[in-house]
């Protein structure tokens, strides 16, 4: 493979976001190219179509073995629904995600079903994700007969009881209903279901949001122990920057559909490259009273997803958009090596880009 | 952050404050545990369980609970008052009332939950397949709409006139005029479990779809279900009154609250209590179904568990 | 005399099975006028039922309500409801976290921002709608005029909150209860609605009680801060000596489980620390100090006696034996 770091002009055309993938030498674990999910909206007296909501509109990034990516971004752009597109929870509309080289987004549901065993899943709602009617023991032993891992009942018990012993639960828990746990304990309940399978990857949809401050750091340190013991990759989406910075290796900002910024967590949180980052960055409230801080406080609402803007989407509230924004679409460049930014603003000279500094910039 | 705690033992029992105490606002009260707990905490069960308990112990024990044979004629014996001897009377045939209504409670029980229990599977089959069958949704809620756009009484009486009055055909016409709520009730149910995250994440561990059906929304449907079941076994007595009192339900020869009250009809003004007796039957025991399911409902519904 | 006085408040409610829930046991505290309190704590500390008590919308029962709120000297625990009716929305007014439910959806903006000065103050339509406007311009809604005739399906999440301040402020009121404000908007609107609440603050001069789990939000608009746990109020100080000198070993705990935003660029990325187990059981009275079953420095002494509040430092309490006693000038 021979493609080039920077922009060459003859890929900036073909497939922009691919490059994104394209350039590194070893095979990632999981690789997401131009995933598509437009949901249509049904109206009319005899149900027909009558628009499309474009919740994922173009989604490029991969995810090494063993890594972590984070994809943040606020309420309705398209993170969760990423991570359900490529559970194959719905089918996606176009675009290709490969697990480990084979493609598994065209996959009928019976070649698909023993791929599943691959990539774990934890919601966001521990109350929800358990079924109220089974008990710990049998939600646990579901993935695990699913897949045929357990040799007899003796293995099957065996496996259970060392999944209670991963998430830090008593044995004898697992005869217990879910309704007999706090959210923390339940959110390990559901940790453990996902590692039924011994899988490479871990989806975590807004996996501790719901938890409580002092459970949520239980969890978090639970997640890293667990990705340090077992080598798991995983797909942390979340709206918590402060737990993303946390927890990952490499961030993707999402907006309106697509990804406006990918970069390792310290040159996405030390130089934010688009403006949205910027922004989304300023606006955490930081646990520190009177800590000076230049907030950027943007001006409106997200836009509807039904009818996104033309040109760069986030230029109805970019504090720097200028006329080219509203017409032309910008597409994800390399702006320092392996940051990617979808943004005009670095096809202007450094003196005119406000996105110009470096991570040593910040830090001084 | 600074560490401002003194190590153990440096402070004394001597030298600490306690905070005053909190004296009880309320005291606590021991609640009693298992099956009378229960009814103690949902007295609507606790009453209309007895209610239909008691007219279930009606219909089984009618020939024990002094009757005579309720379709025994004595002409002599006609539209005779309430007495010693017909504590509910005689009707115009001679036959003796209270007997009458107490074999009656037969028949309408039958009724109630059999269509109850017929309504109820065929409704759970129709809801399971249209809520998890996509290209049959359609077609079915379209059948059913259509059903539904018929009144149930019609509809029934419709299907009684193309069929030989027995019970058997009584318990098919209500059921099938029943399907239509109940399959709509479990497709709905279907349709908000399908978007649970715990049926997202049996999908996501490699569950089959036969096997989610069964484990993870047929037992969460069952609730619902129960509830609207009391609802049907309620409404299905209603109509099997109706059918019998306008002659197109239960054949006249047998014993049934709507039977007796459409022969008492003709006498309403003079003698009242022919009506009258079967009618407080069918109320009493509607009441105690309603009442059954309120309570059911109260008990099952997961929202009242997470009250305070 | 403070604005607000709540004295040993016990908010305890009867359980289905027959058992007593102490949401609230035995709290204190005081607001002053244009004062900006926050109550902090994790779900069930009884913070959210704090506010509810103040306003009296703890249904009773299955609830019960002991102790004293005073509000200018008055006892609202014995007002008549017809009383209370004119203080809420008027002297004391509420803002809820669920901005989407909280709004009447049959009704224009304008009808619910005017329905409390129509009330209270006896307006008339044309001068409520007027000053609904004029509240709208307040909160920095565009085009306030267009809106007030607008549904609350036609606003956006932030917007809403907006809407939800402007009628909460309509009637002037000397207290402001904000629960949990911002929690269900999204990073930059949460933004947008901290601004203007700093803004209100200082054109309002209403006091403010914060109820709120994010210790980022306490940080950026708190003058105080109480500390809730299990019930009990377990530390108090001026925002800045609680995030600096933290004396409570719970607020210790919980500061150190938040992980801080630029923590990969100075290299501090490490373990958050834990608080282990799990908030005791409000069903049980609890024998000594609330923390105690999870304090990494508990002894016997704490299972034991339940600490006072003392102050440890000036204007600085903290319910614990072990917290270091600083010099306090009498």
């Amino acid at each position: 493979m021979s493609m080039t770091m920077g922009t060459h002009p003859a890929h900036a055309n073909a497939h922009p976001a691919a490059q994104a993938n394209a350039h590194r030498g070893a095979r990632p674990l999981l690789e997401v190219n131009d995933l598509k999910k437009h949901f249509p909206i049904k109206g009319g007296f005899f149900g027909g179509t009558t628009g499309q909501v474009y919740a994922v509109d173009g989604v490029t990034f991969h995810i090494d073995k063993g890594e972590t990516l984070s994809l943040v971004g606020e309420s309705g752009c398209g993170k969760s629904t990423v991570g359900k597109a490529l559970l194959r929870l719905f089918p996606p509309t176009a675009g290709q995600v490969v697990l480990d080289g084979q493609r598994i987004d065209d996959l009928s549901a019976g070649k698909l079903r023993p791929l599943r065993r691959r990539i774990g899943v934890v919601f966001q709602d521990p109350f929800s994700s358990l079924n109220p009617r089974m008990r710990v023991k049998d939600l646990l032993a579901e993935p695990i007969r699913n897949f045929g891992l357990a040799k007899n009942s003796a293995d099957l018990d065996e496996r259970v009881a060392k999944l209670m012993d991963t998430v830090r639960l008593p044995r004898d828990a697992v005869n217990r209903w879910p309704h007999e746990f706090s959210g923390g304990q339940r959110q390990r309940i559901c940790i453990a279901r996902a590692l039924a399978g011994e899988p490479d990857l871990i989806v975590c949809d807004e996996a501790v949001s719901a938890l409580d401050v002092s459970v949520k750091a239980q969890i978090v340190n639970l997640l890293q122990d667990l990705q340090k013991e077992l080598g798991l990759a995983m797909l942390f989406i979340s709206h918590d920057l402060a737990i993303v910075e946390h927890m990952t290796h490499r961030v993707a900002v999402m907006y309106l559909g697509k990804i406006v910024e990918i970069a390792p967590r310290r040159e996405l949180f030390g130089a934010p490259k688009h403006p949205y980052t910027e922004a989304l960055l300023s606006a955490v409230p930081v646990p520190e009273p009177g800590a000076a801080r230049e907030r950027i406080v943007l001006t409106g609402d997200v836009p509807s997803p039904i009818n996104p803007p033309t040109g760069c989407r986030f230029h109805t509230r970019c504090p720097y958009a200028f006329d080219r924004c509203r017409s032309d679409e910008p597409k994800l460049q390399q702006t320092t090596p392996g940051q990617w930014a979808a943004c005009h603003l670095h096809d202007l000279p450094a003196e005119k880009n406000p996105l110009a500094r470096g991570v040593s910039a910040t830090l001084a | 952050m600074s560490t401002t705690i003194l190590p153990p033992g440096a402070v004394s029992r001597r030298d600490v404050a306690a905070a005053a105490p909190t004296p009880d606002v309320m005291q606590p009260k021991q609640p009693r545990k298992g099956f009378l707990g229960y009814l103690m905490r949902h007295p609507t069960i606790a009453f209309g369980g007895a209610l239909l308990l008691l007219m279930i112990g009606v219909a089984v024990f009618a020939p024990f609970l002094w009757t005579k044979d309720p379709t025994a004629l004595a002409p002599v014996m006609r539209t005779r008052d309430p007495s010693a001897a017909h504590w509910f009377g005689t009707d115009m045939l001679g036959r003796d009332v209270y007997s009458r209504v107490l074999y009656g409670t037969r028949v309408s029980l039958i009724v109630g939950f059999g269509v109850a229990f017929f309504a109820s599977v065929i409704g759970l089959f129709i809801g399971l397949v249209s809520g998890f069958v996509r290209w049959a949704d359609s077609i079915i809620m379209r059948v059913m709409d259509g059903l539904m756009s018929i009144p149930s009484i019609l509809l029934a009486i419709a299907l009684m006139a193309l069929t030989r009055g027995s019970v058997g055909n009584v318990i098919l016409a209500i059921t099938v005029a029943e399907i239509p709520r109940v399959s709509r009730l479990v497709r709905g149910v279907v349709l908000s479990l399908r978007e649970q995250p715990y049926v997202d994440a049996a999908v996501a561990c490699g569950t089959r779809t036969p096997v989610i059906i069964w484990r993870h929304i047929l037992p969460n449907t069952l609730a619902p279900m129960t509830v609207q079941a009391t609802y049907i076994c309620a409404s299905a007595m209603i109509t099997e009154a109706i059918l019998s009192f306008i002659g197109a339900g239960t054949p006249p020869i047998i014993p049934s609250w709507g039977n007796i009250m459409a022969e008492g009809r003709a006498l309403w003004q003079v003698k009242p209590y022919i009506v009258f007796f079967p009618a407080i039957f069918l109320s009493i025991t509607v009441l105690a179904v309603n009442l059954l399911g309120d309570g059911l409902r109260d008990s099952l519904d997961p929202r009242a568990a997470k009250r305070v | 005399m403070a604005l607000l006085e709540v004295e040993n408040l016990q908010t305890h409610f009867r359980t289905p099975d027959g058992g007593v829930n102490r949401a609230v046991d035995g709290l204190s505290f005081s607001v002053e006028a244009g004062e900006t309190v926050a109550i902090v704590g994790e779900s069930g500390c009884g913070k959210s039922v704090t506010s509810m008590s103040i306003l009296r919308l703890i249904p009773e029962p299955p609830g019960k309500l002991a102790g004293s709120i005073r509000f200018e000297g008055r006892d609202l625990l014995k007002l008549s409801e017809r009383e209370m009716r004119a203080i809420r929305g008027n002297e004391i007014s509420m803002i809820f976290q669920e901005p989407m439910t909280s709004l009447n959806p049959v009704l224009t903006i304008g009808q619910q921002i005017g329905e409390a000065l129509r009330l209270h103050q006896g307006l008339s339509k044309s001068q409520a709608e007027a000053k609904a406007v004029e509240m709208l311009t307040l909160v920095g809604i565009p085009a306030p005029a267009k809106r007030v005739k607008e549904y609350p399906h036609q606003l956006s999440g932030g917007m809403r909150q907006r809407v939800m301040i402007a009628i909460a402020l309509a009637c002037n009121p000397k207290l402001l209860i904000a629960d949990e404000p911002t929690t269900a908007l999204d990073v930059t609107i949460q933004a947008q609605i901290l601004d203007l609440m700093r803004d209100l603050k200082r054109t309002v001069g209403a006091a403010i009680v914060l109820i709120t789990h994010d210790l980022g939000v306490v940080a950026e608009v708190a003058e105080r801060v109480i500390v809730m746990y299990a019930g009990r109020k377990v530390e108090e100080a001026r925002v800045e000596d609680l995030f600096r000198t933290p004396k409570h070993p719970y607020t210790q705990g919980l500061l150190g489980a938040v992980p801080k935003l630029g923590s990969s660029l100075d290299g501090t990325t490490e373990r958050l620390a834990e608080i282990p187990g799990l908030v005791p059981s409000l069903k049980q009275k609890i024998q000594g100090c609330v923390f105690a079953s999870r304090c990494p420095y508990a002894t016997d002494l704490c299972r034991e006696v339940a600490p006072a509040l003392e102050e440890k430092a000036p204007r600085h309490v903290a319910a614990c034996h072990y917290a270091v006693k600083e010099a306090v000038a009498a």
